[in-house]
């Protein structure tokens, strides 16, 4: 630590920091604006002007910008300084010359960080009285709008979005005060990270157009801290809501996760839970499963649906439980209480239960950890082993195309030049990459940042993984008749990762291949054993898949021998759309077989349309839950709104079930504390749950917490409507937030963090003051406890290599290709992001391609498990000879497990 | 005595002096332009509402009584598709006309307001919305702001250049 001086008082400062960070840190409000704590300084916009002395004699000293000054011992500055403030307050008035009057109808107003900066400097009379420079915007496509005008010229858009995110096409035209930053002409921002701009740009060039169709200002928006349902990273973010629905997704700062930034996925899929095929109430359907009758499911009142349900439940012989990747995990343990251990099911085909199931076992036993995604960011070594991560882990891949300037940056910091001087250190390293190398069975969106990249089928790619252990460290099994050209990139990668700090290697699930995640295991414990701390990072396929995994259940295919064999008749299906999961023919005969069907489900699906009692879930936002994510860790998502109808968490519903026959009878669990207990109770692996947040009890200062900022308001007209006595805020017994605008006033724990601000910081940027230090740890630790840490036990590497891929004539190895848009079941509802989701496709490779005489849109008829595909072909350069790829978790290819056999 | 004399006289002149007390309803109060009365929306010179929904009278409300909902026009121009006030709540302090940018909001001088019934007093939209542009004349948002609008492009709003070309370097 270093001491240094501002303002005449002394301060402890880490000296890798410069001085903007240091004086943010210590509570200073010191304006700024180019300078983000996650793309550096370059200290172009001259905001952040002070005056720096040279030592304590010095009285004359110098006017520099703090984010250029690194925080070395002795360093003397002036923040109050006259001549300092008169320079900050110039700056933002030259800012403001050409900035529209446009705040009312400005969608960052109330939040904008320009708004901020003029308050702070001072500056509030506009003396210029020429006219003002305009620009014409551009579309940009469903999620980004553009409104160049409001531009100061940052030059933030475009260091997130080609320096940070790998992004190409935005970038700043012309030159002098009419620079602008745009497409080279209109078009979608084709970046899978573009909506983060949203929160980059510090003025309202790029707003949420999602939030446009619905606009509320931040002051009005009742948020709680919720965690993102729609892949398996479980990034930490911050819903809004108003009027009875979600209107916009903000970042939530998770140190060790997402940092500062989500995925288009991520932030623009919550529309689904505003969409009209919501179930908002319960459904019977007494003849679901006569097709011929066509009869519709009636709406019904909530007493006489749970009757119906305990009805059927009481004549039922046995009754099978099926949970859910995508509910939480007190949802799946209430299920798995109320059927018993021995008919509770995890919802997931056999062949990915099992995969599961292998992923988490390696972690359980080996020596490896799993690595979060800022270690990932960390890393100064990376190899991807089968995972196309943008479509798969969307944020993990933006974490990985961080982790290649590790390396290179050592160059900078031999020469002296500190990590935060973001110009500098890419002049230093200019086109030098550290090592990233990615074995894929077709292109993927890192390969233009990988070192090398080796297109296979899955059982190559395993066994070029197990060729990579081997040439780490000789106690691995060989692989014999690998091609030559596959063993030099192993050979190649197996010395970039034994020479690394900090090597990851990135395996999952999205192949469906069991070897794939052996070799990643393998090639982590051979680093391990040269004493190099390698960590794995599983990608998993949903926001609960590990919990499911956890929480022990048996796969789908005994749920349908259970009812074939007579054994059950009753099923209750927990937010499981089962024809997406399985064929459809089994799913059909499965169906068929039950005497009753009752369904627990946010959304419309197939399934839901079959059962004959659907009980109305809550969504994410609507519900209490957890979710277990990729590196096993267990974060609590918390309702954002109270919903009106008689939509209820499904762990609710499940209790209300079990509680017996009088609809009076009190519930099993009467607030998510006592399902959290039980759990704890049954199944020890999870019990890190309980602590994964503060329990419902928790308070400060005698107080709980507020989901809806101090200046909220229209309290007393929103409802007025209905009844001009306004009715008492509902009551949260499940979490220490109140759905109110009272409560503690002080920064809660992480877990609870609710909104973002602090006075006279009423931007996104106020989560400065929610950090340890600015850019650091969040306050009070990083939320969420990892169920499974490494085990120091001795292990064994796997041996059972696979044998090479062979292509048949008959028939082809068909691969689920996964996309950011359209593979996840919920967010196919939103309507900006259904918008970017690709037709179904078929991709075939080159060689196959040529080989058939098929063209590019040629349309062909695909059989696989008898069921015939007419798809438009896509030619894929890499893909190799004798395998094709479909979009996962398309319409019309649901139900399919990957990989599976093909014929054409 | 003469004390008393000069009280009896005093009331007694009294009698010839103008009434104060004026006999409403039959007769009504002068309320001066600026009384802090009842509430509407105007419109602008154009006959559009000026209302922009841009919340700000919403959260100057110290007694949280205005709700909206902002909508916007195929044109881009942005208008409250709901805006309610519990007049039964309301203070008349007049604090929204201050926030208003637009002068859209206005209290006018107008207090007959009495209900029998409260829920009477929760005024949606179609009963704020008047057709004239209230106490301030002349003024149109949309002239000065920099947001382009349906029968207004970049550039030509009151006191704008017109818009660059991005692909030139002069």
């Amino acid at each position: 630590m270093a001491t240094l001086h501002i303002d005449g008082n002394p301060y402890e400062a880490d000296p890798r920091q410069n001085m903007l960070q240091v004086s943010l840190t210590h509570g200073f409000d010191l304006p700024y604006f180019c300078w983000h704590p996650a793309l550096g300084s370059v200290g172009a916009c001259r905001q952040c002007a002070v005056r720096q002395y040279r030592n304590e004699d010095d009285q004359q000293g110098q006017i520099v910008m703090a984010c250029m000054v690194p925080a070395a011992e002795g360093t003397r500055i002036s923040i109050q300084d006259e001549e300092a403030r008169e320079f900050r307050k110039s700056i933002v008035e030259w800012l403001m010359i050409n900035h529209p009057h446009d705040c009312p109808v400005c969608d960052e107003g109330g939040e904008c960080h320009l708004q901020d900066m003029t308050v702070m400097t001072g500056h509030a009379y506009r003396r210029f009285r020429f006219r003002k420079r305009t620009f014409t915007n551009q579309d940009l496509g469903p999620f980004i709008n553009h409104e160049m005008n409001r531009c100061i010229q940052c030059y933030r858009c475009v260091r997130y979005y080609k320096d940070y995110a790998g992004g190409r096409d935005l970038d700043a035209f012309a030159s002098h005060n009419h620079v602008y930053f745009g497409r080279s002409e209109d078009g979608v921002l084709e970046n899978e990270f573009s909506g983060n701009l949203v929160e980059v740009c510090p003025t309202g060039v790029f707003t949420d157009k999602t939030l446009k169709g619905h606009y509320t200002r931040k002051w009005d928006l009742q948020s709680a801290p919720s965690v993102c349902a729609h892949c398996g990273l479980g990034c930490n973010t911050l819903p809004g809501a108003r009027y009875g629905g979600v209107r916009r997704i903000l970042n939530r700062y998770h140190h060790d996760i997402n940092g500062y930034f989500l995925c288009d996925r991520g932030r623009y899929a919550y529309e689904s839970v505003n969409r009209p095929e919501r179930i908002r109430h319960p459904l019977l359907h007494e003849d679901a499963h006569d097709t011929d009758t066509h009869s519709k499911p009636e709406f019904c009142s909530v007493d006489h649906a749970l009757k119906r349900a305990r009805d059927r439940l009481h004549s039922a012989r046995r009754v099978i439980g099926i949970g859910s990747p995508r509910a939480s995990l007190e949802s799946n343990y209430a299920l798995r209480a109320l059927v018993g251990e021995d008919h509770f099911h995890n919802g997931l085909p056999a062949a990915e239960s099992h995969l599961v199931n292998v992923a988490l076992d390696i972690l359980r036993h080996g020596p490896a950890k799993a690595a979060s995604l800022r270690e990932i960011e960390e890393a100064d070594a990376v190899l991807i082993l089968g995972e196309d991560l943008t479509q798969t882990a969307p944020r993990m891949a933006l974490a990985v195309r961080q982790s290649i300037m590790r390396a290179p940056e050592e160059t900078a910091r031999a020469l002296g030049v500190p990590a935060w001087n973001d110009r500098a250190v890419r002049d230093v390293i200019q086109t030098d990459r550290g090592p990233l190398y990615i074995a894929a069975a077709d292109e993927t969106r890192l390969d233009d940042a990988a070192t090398s990249v080796v297109y296979r089928a899955p059982e190559d790619l395993a066994r070029f993984g197990f060729a990579i252990a081997r040439a780490v460290h000789g106690d691995a099994p060989p692989v014999d008749d690998l091609p030559e050209e596959d063993a030099a990139v192993a050979q190649r990668a197996a010395e970039a990762l034994a020479n690394a700090k900090r090597p990851v290697i990135i395996s999952g699930t999205s192949l469906g291949n069991e070897s794939l995640l052996r070799a990643a295991a393998n090639i982590a414990w051979a680093l391990l054993r040269r004493e190099k701390p390698a960590a794995l990072a599983w990608v998993v396929p949903e926001a609960n898949t590990f919990g499911a995994g956890l929480m022990g259940g048996r796969p789908l295919r005994e749920a349908y021998q259970a009812v074939s064999s007579g054994a059950a008749d009753t099923a209750i299906i927990l937010e499981n759309d089962l024809f997406r999961r399985t064929h459809d023919v089994d799913v059909e005969r499965f169906l068929q077989s039950l005497k009753s069907v009752i369904a627990i489900d946010s959304l419309r699906n197939r399934t839901t349309d079959r059962a004959h009692v659907v009980l109305p879930a809550g969504t994410f936002a609507e519900s209490d839950g957890t979710f277990v994510n990729n590196e096993t860790r267990a974060q609590r998502f918390f309702q954002v709104l109270a919903p009106e109808e008689d939509v209820l968490e499904s762990w609710r519903w499940l209790g209300h079930l079990e509680s017996g026959t009088a609809p009076s009878e009190e519930p099993r669990w009467k607030e998510l504390d006592d399902v959290l207990a039980a759990m704890a109770r049954d199944l020890p692996e999870l019990a890190g749950a309980r602590d994964a947040a503060p329990a419902a009890d928790f308070l400060k200062n005698g107080s709980k917490f507020p989901r809806s900022p101090r200046r909220f308001s229209g309290r007393t007209a929103m409802l007025a409507h209905r009844d001009v006595s306004e009715p008492k805020p509902p009551v949260d017994s499940d979490s220490p937030l109140t759905f109110s605008m009272e409560g503690s006033v002080t920064i809660p724990p992480a877990e609870l963090v609710s909104h973002y601000w602090s006075p006279g910081w009423n931007s996104v940027q106020a989560l400065n003051k929610f950090q340890e230090e600015v850019g650091g740890a969040n306050r009070g630790g990083a939320p969420g406890v990892r169920l499974i840490e490494p085990e120091k036990a001795t292990h064994s590497f796997f041996t059972d290599i696979p044998a090479a891929f062979t292509r048949s004539d008959q028939k082809y190895l068909v691969l689920g290709l996964h996309h950011i848009f359209g593979s996840e079941e919920l967010s196919r509802h939103a309507p900006a992001l259904a918008e970017r989701i690709p037709e179904p496709y078929v991709a075939i490779g080159e060689a196959d391609a040529t080989a058939r005489g098929v063209n590019e849109g040629d349309e062909i008829v695909l059989r696989i498990l008898g069921r015939q595909h007419k798809l438009r072909a896509r030619i894929r350069t890499r893909l190799p000879q004798g395998v094709l790829g479909v979009p996962a978790g398309f319409p019309g290819l649901t139900g399919l497990v990957f990989p599976a056999d093909g014929h054409w | 005595m003469i004390s008393m004399l000069k009280t009896l006289w005093l009331v007694f002149k009294h009698a010839f002096h103008k009434r104060v007390t004026i006999q409403y309803p039959e007769e009504k109060a002068y309320l001066a332009p600026r009384y802090r009365g009842r509430i509407i929306l105007s419109r602008d010179p154009d006959g559009g509402e000026r209302c922009v929904a841009c919340y700000l009278c919403a959260v100057a409300c110290p007694v949280d009584c205005i709700a909206l909902d902002s909508a916007e026009d195929e044109h881009g121009r942005r208008y409250p598709g709901m805006f309610r006030i519990n007049f039964s709540r309301c203070i008349y302090c007049g604090f929204c006309e201050e926030a208003c940018p637009t002068y859209a909001i206005q209290l006018v001088p107008d207090v007959e307001m009495a209900e029998y019934n409260r829920q009477n007093m929760v005024y949606e939209k179609e009963h704020l919305l008047i057709d004239g542009q209230g106490k301030y004349h002349g003024y149109n948002y949309y002239k000065v702001a920099g947001l382009a609008i349906g029968g207004k492009g970049k550039g030509e709003a009151e006191n704008e250049d017109p818009p660059i070309d991005p692909k030139s370097l002069m």
